[in-house]
């Protein structure tokens, strides 16, 4: 399995990807901003067909998009915790957009007609260049170093805004820079399994962890392994049976880890 | 986009193009199913919208992809596969929320569901080969080839969808405004809640059947939160976001109709674009 390049840059992509969602979607599942997720990633969506459509590079688009719908929504949101109806009006228009783009790039484009809009949908992590996978390697970090930097005072945000507030703690500074870090992690993950998976990716291990334990580190290190493991074990089912695609995989397999994480709640009182 | 065939152009004599949009059958059945949609979602977007639910809304809509998808691969009608697996996902959000358990955990368990609901639709559209120009109207719609059969269907469910919310009225907006208060004089607020899910799911099992998974969410959400901002009784909202809701779809189709653009395209922005203004306004 390791021998086919294609693999390895899979693995290589999707390993960092895997952690950087894992620690990025315990702090999202914490502040409740699931939502604010999903509006992401269908923000990439668009802002790749957009850039399709143009015919610039689609991970300029991806990466702008996200980034900036981000910040907008925390922006339009209140004291940056961006209330889903507000999330919600902004990103069907978004959708729409989207379809706009799609329409324009299947009618002007040539070659690729509509393939285009179902990798950016549904990924395509065994189609990653090693150019892609060193841009992933390196935004995983960088979203990782940010997040160590911004950990204490973001739990603290997350955990009590007011009194955070009180004690000098710039929350709503810290909730727009952290919904951008969430928007930056959301176009990496789009390469990886597309627009509308990366939600599972995003949501699905952190809200295990979520379920086993409260202490933030052991949290933070449960949701980024469950991350890492949904994708080495999605990549390998999709490997051994070819006809399963590897976003659906990924995503089955940490879906499984939520609900066994689940019925496994009860032990929460033991762990801690 | 087959919308590109019916392209006329506009002939700017207001009495002819109107008179145009109602010539072709297949134009009266799409102002027809877009009416009755429309109607529908309002009704229900405006409750949605008031329970904040409408991160559920969005995953339920998610799953009519995978309900359509199902459909396909096994080869029954795409109906009953948008209505089974909407069903499905409403009782899975049912379970997955309580009064217990706290927002972060339930918004993580949906956006799980939501993200294995597509995931699964991934997987039957690439199990069932060579159905790529099927995978955008599935998720992006199609307002072309609507039959008679089909818009009758639509209005069977919308007026099942919209007696049920008229029955529990009372009840389900005393339960949304204020849950605790509701459960301590004897409303049911739990059932009320799963019930409401059910219909929500039905609603946009048959929504996105017009407007396609993706864009459902535009006429639940925007009309209703449009209308909210405007009016906070809950009558006049109602009727304000049916309105509204009629509004767009009316004009979307109809530029749709006179342009090479998508039906979609033109409703996301006309809502949109009426929900700023609401917001400038107050």
């Amino acid at each position: 399995m390791l021998a086919q390049e294609f693999m390895r840059n899979a693995l290589v992509a999707g390993s960092f990807v895997g952690i950087a969602c894992g620690l990025v979607g315990w702090f999202v599942v914490l502040r409740a901003q699931v939502f604010a997720g999903d509006a992401l990633s269908h923000v990439a969506f668009t802002g790749a067909l957009a850039a399709a459509a143009l015919g610039i590079d689609i991970r300029a688009g991806l990466f702008l998009a996200t980034i900036l719908g981000g910040v907008v929504m925390g922006a339009l949101g209140d004291r940056a915790r961006a209330d889903d109806v507000v999330i919600g009006t902004l990103f069907a228009w978004t959708l729409g957009l989207g379809v706009l783009f799609l329409t324009i790039f299947t009618t002007n484009g040539s070659g690729s007609n509509g393939t285009a809009g179902v990798r950016v949908l549904f990924g395509s992590i065994f189609g990653l260049s090693s150019t892609d996978v060193r841009i992933s390697v390196v935004l995983a970090v960088a979203a990782v170093a940010v997040l160590a930097v911004l950990g204490r005072p973001l739990l603290f945000a997350s955990l009590d805004g007011a009194v955070a507030a009180a004690q000098g703690v710039p929350v709503r500074m810290i909730g727009l820079v952290f919904l951008g870090l969430v928007g930056l992690v959301a176009a990496q993950a789009t390469q990886a399994v597309g627009a509308l998976l990366l939600l599972g990716l995003l949501a699905a291990p952190a809200g295990a962890a979520h379920r086993l334990t409260g202490r933030p580190s052991l949290g933070l290190g449960l949701s980024a392994l469950f991350a890492l493991v949904s994708v080495w074990l999605g990549l390998s089912l999709s490997y051994v049976f070819p006809t399963l695609p590897p976003s659906t995989m990924i995503i089955s397999t940490a879906a499984g880890i939520y609900v066994a994480a689940m019925s496994l709640s009860p032990l929460r009182r033991l762990v801690g | 986009m087959p919308t590109s065939s019916v392209f006329t152009g506009l002939s700017w004599n207001p009495a002819t193009d109107v008179h145009a949009l109602f010539t072709y059958p297949f134009m009266q059945h799409a102002l027809a199913a877009g009416t009755i949609v429309a109607v529908m979602a309002g009704v229900i977007g405006w409750f949605m919208v008031l329970r904040r639910q409408t991160f559920a809304g969005h995953t339920l809509s998610l799953t009519a992809f995978t309900g359509a998808s199902a459909a396909v691969l096994a080869g029954v009608p795409i109906v009953l596969g948008y209505f089974a697996v909407c069903g499905l996902g409403a009782l899975a959000l049912a379970g997955a929320s309580g009064p217990r358990r706290s927002q972060g955990t339930e918004s993580a368990a949906t956006g799980s569901i939501q993200a294995f609901a597509l995931g699964l639709g991934f997987l039957f559209v690439s199990l069932y080969h060579g159905v790529l120009n099927g995978l955008d109207s599935l998720l992006f719609g199609t307002f072309l080839g609507i039959t008679s059969s089909q818009v009758l269907v639509l209005l069977v469910v919308a007026a099942v969808a919209i007696a049920l919310v008229a029955v529990a009225a009372r009840p389900l907006l005393f339960a949304s405004v204020d849950p605790d208060v509701a459960r301590a004089s004897g409303v049911r607020v739990q059932l009320l809640g799963l019930g409401f899910l059910l219909v929500l799911g039905l609603s946009v099992a048959e929504t996105s059947q017009i407007t396609g998974a993706l864009l459902v969410f535009a006429l639940l959400v925007t009309p209703a939160a449009t209308a909210q901002r405007l009016t906070t009784r809950p009558l006049a909202g109602v009727v304000l976001s049916v309105a509204l809701a009629l509004l767009v779809t009316w004009l979307g189709l109809a530029l749709a109709y006179f342009s090479v653009y998508p039906v979609g395209f033109y409703i996301t922005s006309l809502s949109f674009a009426l929900y700023v203004l609401a917001r400038v306004l107050r």
